[in-house]
């Protein structure tokens, strides 16, 4: 059997990374720049071709209406979610986006969707595999935030899937993370993982048992984290230099990703340094600059870093545990670098946290592991079994708009429940289904997940159809729902209408866009290569014509030469590779004669006395036919 | 690999005989797995007690059971089927739910108890959510039967629970109230803790009418489900008037 590779990915909100088991270690598979870390930063170039990484960095500073980051943010959301977002994101909605429709996010004159720009920085990771590799990656397991609702799974599946990966499994970030942990510990205990990373903040509490991590409970926050440090000190310095300089940049985009850039600078050195200089060149030649302490910087962050101990202590109070009964606490993410938030953790479970594995990469690494658990296991995860949970409630809306939760948070999947539903008036054919998320009480105030609409239900009186309704969510953290009526056994059928996500039928189309593009690519290849080809016979036949053998050929020859010459001369200008082979193919025709003729000059010459090397075999028509080497499919 | 899913199935819709190595299956064995092979089987229509092969007795050591769903997640989680065909993973997916479904109701003392109740054709939530949308439609507040025993001390923490909203309303704080209220809370809390101990008496009953066999004794078996029953919806009214209090408090 063929060894198929399973790769790791952490598609994370500022950084990704992809990693595989190398026997029983897992390892990042550094890009082609020799970096493990590729910036979730997407462009696009002036011919339109997507710029993914370091490379794509540029970009938000020189051209950034042309690129795009922290697009995690946006996945699995509708427009009305996302309107703080937009206050401190560069996010340029698409303006005919259509009440209902999926968002769509303007990059230079294309418009497309969060799944599809997630899709590319997943199709950078696997080209980062394949060269690795040298062969094909198809299958991965993805990272999401344990906080993710089952809209943001399904659009991170979805853009597995438009990168033409078989996403096998998703697996919770700190969950990867205690999986990378575990590998070399293998021990017993309460764990509690701490993960704050670029937009989203998770905590888990996990119970280790011989090599089964079970999730006892999970809380979190989607929109929080590194990035929203960043948006303060934005705002503060652009605040600053309109007070001092008087002049508004907020509406300046190069001026604010270059603030951005060096706030981020600032934050880093913040966490070694006691302060910091800002100093940045304005438009107009004007500088700003600033000096922060750490002292103020921690004051200044505080309330943000805060957002994070209600959850921690929701966790605590959902597992049943004090926090003297956790055994270890596990940081990760780059946010938790910041000293603040490790006294902070350190403050919240009563105990030094672990910082042995690199916060920004563990993720990844426990992707990796995953995935070979699902490859069948090696001796290093032979026994490691991941229990996961469900982060949010699952209801059904009922009369009054209220909640009806059906599956509660931190129940261990997959996991199911099952509805009998039943008609209300004479005949009635359907039942319309409203399915939620969330834990408040009220429909309204919950996340909508799809309207299921049971269809064909046989005609009965009011109240005598008894259908039975199963939701399932899978170890993905999805929902699946099947219906039967029970009293004529009868399938029936369900119509789903995701409220924040895309069809199967537009992430199909999305698959073929996106192989279309690589068809594209590879026509554009065709054409190259065959233009270099066409090169260098042209080439060859100049210095054919310097050459005795030219003289022995008859004028007709001659003529046919180079009426072919210009033929190949003519659409090697047009894009059609075929019609370039084509051509080239006929002179190469052509000039056999002419070839064998120089040929046998050549073998003239050798036998005057001269060696082959001296008749300049090595280029031109002196070699052995130039065409000869090519070979056409 | 490539074995057709075929198997023998008897009236209740259980297999007799593993689908893939033909291997039979004992009486009243628990076929999630087959002990044989090791692999998946089509789920079948068990109750949870009968899936870890349980009798259906209410008083469970729960560190045997969590054993037992460890060892069973050892076979059943769809990780370990993520290279088996299609029709595999899918009976993992149903049986591991199923496993987790179980465990989850028969760890948890109330949620066995109600579990057990359902069985016995007691539908304890469906009965409030009748009254929950009885109530909706004629558009009065869901009255909740005050159990007797608990009228007099319940009219006076509302009473009290009412001047304690009006003062957060008026942005007043009287420490003297809000003590008042929390001690009364503390009282309930003991109250539905002396329900548990309550309740677990009334296992031990019904365990000894499951001993003495299936259909002995009708009488007391729907004697002590009805004392069950009505332990549990004392137990739920005080949960909720716990939940509105801890409501105003925090408000």
């Amino acid at each position: 059997m063929a060894t198929d590779y399973i790769v790791g990915i952490d598609l994370g909100t500022t950084n990704s990374l992809v990693a595989f088991m190398q026997g029983e270690t897992p390892v990042v598979i550094p890009g082609e720049d020799g970096l493990n870390l590729v910036p979730s930063v997407v462009a696009l170039d002036a011919a339109n071709h997507p710029i993914i990484g370091n490379s794509a960095r540029n970009f938000l500073i020189e051209t950034p209406e042309r690129a795009v980051y922290s697009i995690k943010r946006l996945m699995g959301r509708g427009i009305e979610d996302i309107q703080e977002e937009l206050k401190f994101f560069p996010f340029r909605i698409a303006e005919d986006l259509q009440p209902g429709e999926v968002l769509r996010i303007k990059l230079g004159d294309k418009t497309s969707t969060p799944p599809e720009i997630s899709a590319l920085i997943l199709r950078q990771l696997k080209r980062n595999a394949e060269r690795y590799f040298g062969a094909a990656v198809t299958k991965a397991v993805i990272t999401v935030p344990a906080y993710f609702n089952d809209a943001q799974r399904q659009a991170t599946k979805d853009a597995g899937r438009i990168a033409g990966l078989e996403v096998l499994r998703l697996v919770n970030e700190p969950t990867a993370a205690s999986l990378a942990y575990g590998l070399d510990k293998k021990q017993n205990g309460i764990v509690a993982v701490y993960d704050l990373g670029g937009g989203t903040f998770d905590v888990s509490i996990l119970k280790l048992h011989d090599g089964i991590f079970e999730v006892i409970a999970t809380n979190g926050d989607t929109h929080l984290g590194g990035d929203d440090i960043d948006n303060l000190l934005i705002t503060i310095a652009l605040d600053d230099i309109r007070g001092d300089l008087g002049v508004d940049l907020r509406k300046n985009a190069e001026a604010v990703q270059a603030i951005r850039q060096a706030v981020i600078d600032a934050k880093i050195a913040l966490s070694s340094q006691n302060s910091v200089k800002l100093d940045i060149e304005l438009p107009g030649g004007k500088r700003y600059q600033r000096e922060i302490t750490r002292e103020q910087y921690e004051q200044l962050i505080q309330p943000i870093l805060d957002r994070t101990v209600g959850p921690c202590k929701q966790a605590l109070k959902d597992a049943g545990l004090k926090p003297e009964q956790i055994d270890e606490v596990v940081l990760v993410g780059g946010s938790t670098r910041i000293p603040k938030v490790r006294a902070l953790v350190k403050e919240l479970f009563q105990r030094e946290p672990h910082t042995g594995l690199n916060p920004d990469e563990v993720v990844a690494l426990g992707a990796a592991v995953q995935a070979n658990i699902l490859g069948g296991g090696s001796e290093a995860t032979q026994n490691m079994l991941l229990l996961d949970v469900t982060p949010l409630s699952l209801g059904i809306e009922v009369a009054g708009g209220v909640t009806d939760k059906i599956i509660l948070r931190n129940s261990t999947i997959p996991a199911s429940a099952t509805q009998f539903y039943t008609t209300q008036i004479d005949g009635q054919a359907n039942v319309a289904i409203h399915v939620l998320q969330g834990e408040r009480e009220l429909a309204k105030d919950c996340r909508s997940l799809a309207r299921f609409d049971l269809k064909g239900i046989p005609p009965m009186a009011a109240g005598i159809p008894r259908v039975e309704v199963k939701f399932l969510i899978d170890a993905n953290g999805i929902l699946s729902v099947s219906a039967r009526e029970q009293r004529s056994g009868k399938e029936a059928e369900i119509q789903v209408q995701p409220s924040y996500g895309l069809t199967d039928e537009q992430v199909e189309s999305m698959i073929l866009d996106s192989f279309d593009n690589a068809e594209e690519d590879f026509r554009r290849r065709q054409v190259i290569e065959a233009r270099n080809e066409a090169e260098t016979i042209i080439a060859a036949l100049e210095k054919g014509r310097m050459s005795p053998a030219w003289g022995v050929l008859t004028s007709e020859e001659k003529k046919q030469i180079a009426k072919m010459e210009k033929s190949l001369n003519a659409v090697k200008a047009e894009d059609d590779y075929q019609a370039i082979r084509k051509a080239i193919d006929a002179l190469n025709q052509g000039t056999t004669r002419l070839a064998e003729l120089m040929m046998d000059t050549a073998v003239s010459s050798a036998l005057k006395g001269k060696n082959m090397n001296e008749t300049d075999l090595g280029e031109g028509p002196t070699a052995p036919h130039p065409v000869a080497k090519a070979e056409f499919e | 690999m490539t074995n057709s899913p075929t198997a023998t199935i008897h009236e209740k819709g259980a297999a007799l005989s593993c689908w893939s190595c033909a291997a039979p299956f004992g009486e009243g064995q628990s076929a999630s797995f087959c002990a044989a092979c090791g692999k998946v089987q089509p789920a079948a229509q068990v109750d949870y007690f009968a899936f870890f092969g349980l009798p259906r007795k209410l008083n469970l050591d729960v560190k045997p059971l969590e054993k037992n769903f460890y060892e069973l997640s050892r076979k059943l989680h769809p990780d370990l089927s993520a290279r088996a065909s299609a029709q595999e993973q899918e009976w993992s997916l149903q049986q591991s739910s199923l496993l987790n479904d179980a465990y989850r109701t028969l760890k948890d003392p109330i949620k066995r108890t109600q579990y057990l109740l359902h069985l016995e054709g007691v539908e304890l939530e469906e009965q409030s959510k009748s009254a929950t949308e009885q109530a909706r439609a004629s558009g009065e507040m869901k009255k909740q039967i005050v159990p007797p025993d608990l009228l007099e001390e319940v009219f006076e923490l509302n009473m009290q629970l009412e001047e304690l909203r009006m003062q957060k309303k008026m942005g007043e704080d009287d420490p003297a109230l809000i003590e008042e209220v929390g001690n009364q809370k503390l009282a309930f809390e003991t109250k539905n803790e002396a329900l548990l101990e309550e309740l677990q008496g009334q296992w031990k009953a019904w365990d000894k009418l499951i001993d003495e066999g299936a259909e002995a004794n009708p009488s007391e078996r729907s004697q002590a489900i009805t004392k069950m029953v009505d332990v549990l919806n004392r137990r739920n009214y005080i949960r909720n008037l716990l939940r509105d209090v801890t409501a105003v408090m925090e408000s």
